[in-house]
């Protein structure tokens, strides 16, 4: 097996199995989704139209909660070390670290989401929709969040600066995001897909960089 | 610890910065006295009246915040490219400052937005994405804050500002997008293309007031970072 699928899947069967974040992310998804309409009121009409919006948000804050044990747990147990000192570069190490948070987090949340979207009174035209919209953004959410999980690595305890610097770089796949969901219920073509997607892109060409540069100035010293 | 001051270049910016400060200073508050008296006695505009003039205090603020981000990316890239602590300790220096700016646009600006839009707050893509800007300053701050190995701090907060300011046009453009997707209509913007010299003037002038301003605040807080970290070493010279 070469080390890029040996990362990739040592790391999702460590976010599935007992202690695993994916199940609860997941978990978190749905509780986050349902404390929305009993703060707005369960007016279904109002919920139909922030479906897209809410849902976007609650996949981020979900896939942000499970990001600070990207790095840190390899980083306190000296894996990071070793896998530094393989001939695997840091940037693929960084790529596949990236694929599997998102395989076990941003995937599930997207399968996850039409269901939630009957909550919502989200009208079926809007399935297709919100699963494509969250299927070509999450990946950007793994890949910015990865560079704010580098970033905090050699903070003790990085679990609040993480989302905090990583949140406001996530802007425009909320916007694009919950755009291109509502755009497609009100029929307009927006354009909000290929923009989504072309943020997604960029982010996941870039992103392995920026981690590698951040994991390597934390294990240097 | 390496002191910084074996590289030369801290030494001579104390010397030089020493020599320009006091004369940046007095060009900052020369501007700015000129420029709000410009200001106060332009006459108001027939359709904003008064409130015009919070423009004068307002725009140079938003210019000024975004410059300094420039100057923060540039200083990050060449203390992460060239190692040199000298823009390491710009970078650090200039993010207080930006945060300052920011807040005083968005202050000014949502000051300026009760009369004109009747609200304190309206979700304009310009408000919404300085807003953004200040939490990336914020978050920027907070990095390198929670960090307690100098350089290490210096060279993630350096990585922080290069992704933001690859970001910021993009986060810029959603917010624009966002903002005519959602209530484009609704919202005059003031000013407009056609600015008379009656206006421009105390604009010009409020400018280049700010923009000297902060370079003095800057150059202080560089000065004061330098003599900081030779008091730290001597100390631990001691020690």
């Amino acid at each position: 097996m070469n080390p890029f699928s040996a990362i990739l899947l040592r790391d999702m069967r460590l976010a599935t199995r007992a202690g695993g974040s994916a199940a609860l992310a997941l978990a978190f998804f749905a509780a986050v989704a349902t404390l929305v309409p009993l703060g707005v009121g369960s007016d279904l009409h109002l919920l139909s139209r922030i479906a897209g919006g809410v849902l976007w948000i609650a996949a981020v804050l979900a896939a942000l909660l499970s990001l600070d044990r990207l790095f840190q747990s390899d980083f306190e147990d000296g894996s990071l070390d070793l896998i530094a000192l393989s001939p695997l570069s840091l940037e693929s190490m960084s790529f596949a670290k990236i694929t599997a948070h998102w395989l076990t987090t941003g995937l599930p949340l997207t399968l996850l989401s039409p269901l939630l979207g009957v909550l919502f009174g989200l009208p079926p035209a809007g399935y297709a929709p919100l699963m494509l919209s969250l299927a070509i953004g999450t990946p950007a959410v793994s890949a910015i969040g990865a560079i704010g999980a580098a970033l905090t690595l050699s903070i003790r305890r990085g679990g609040l600066i993480l989302p905090f610097i990583v949140l406001p770089l996530l802007a425009p796949a909320v916007i694009f995001g919950s755009g291109a969901v509502l755009g497609a219920l009100d029929g307009l073509s927006n354009g909000a897909f290929w923009l989504l997607g072309a943020f997604s892109l960029v982010t996941v060409l870039l992103a392995p960089f920026a981690a590698a540069a951040a994991v390597r100035l934390n294990l240097a010293g | 610890m390496a002191s910084i001051f074996e590289f030369a270049n801290p030494k001579r910016f104390m010397n030089l910065s020493g020599t320009v400060l006091p004369w940046l200073a007095a060009a900052s508050a020369l501007t700015i006295i000129v420029g709000l008296y410009l200001g106060f006695t332009a006459p108001p505009d027939y359709q904003q009246g008064d409130t015009v003039r919070i423009m004068f205090i307002h725009v140079p603020a938003a210019w000024v915040a975004m410059m300094c981000y420039g100057l923060m990316a540039i200083a990050s890239l060449l203390g992460l490219v060239n190692r040199h602590p000298l823009a390491d300790v710009a970078a650090k220096s200039a993010a207080p400052l930006g945060a300052l700016f920011t807040a005083l646009a968005l202050i000014t600006g949502s000051l300026w937005g009760k009369p004109m839009w009747g609200a304190y707050w309206v979700w304009d893509a310009r408000l919404t994405s300085f807003l953004l800007l200040l939490f990336l300053y914020l978050g920027y701050i907070a990095l390198w804050n929670a960090i307690e190995d100098e350089t290490r701090a210096a060279r993630a907060a350096a990585i922080l500002a290069l992704v933001g300011v690859v970001n910021l046009p993009i986060i810029e453009f959603s917010v624009d997008w966002w903002n005519t997707l959602h209530q484009g209509e609704s919202i005059i913007r003031s000013g407009g293309p056609l600015i008379s010299a009656v206006f421009l003037w105390p604009l010009g002038l409020m400018a280049v007031g700010y923009t000297t301003l902060f370079f003095t605040l800057w150059m202080i807080r560089i000065r004061t970072e330098i003599i900081n970290r030779r008091a730290r070493a001597l100390q631990l010279g001691i020690a």
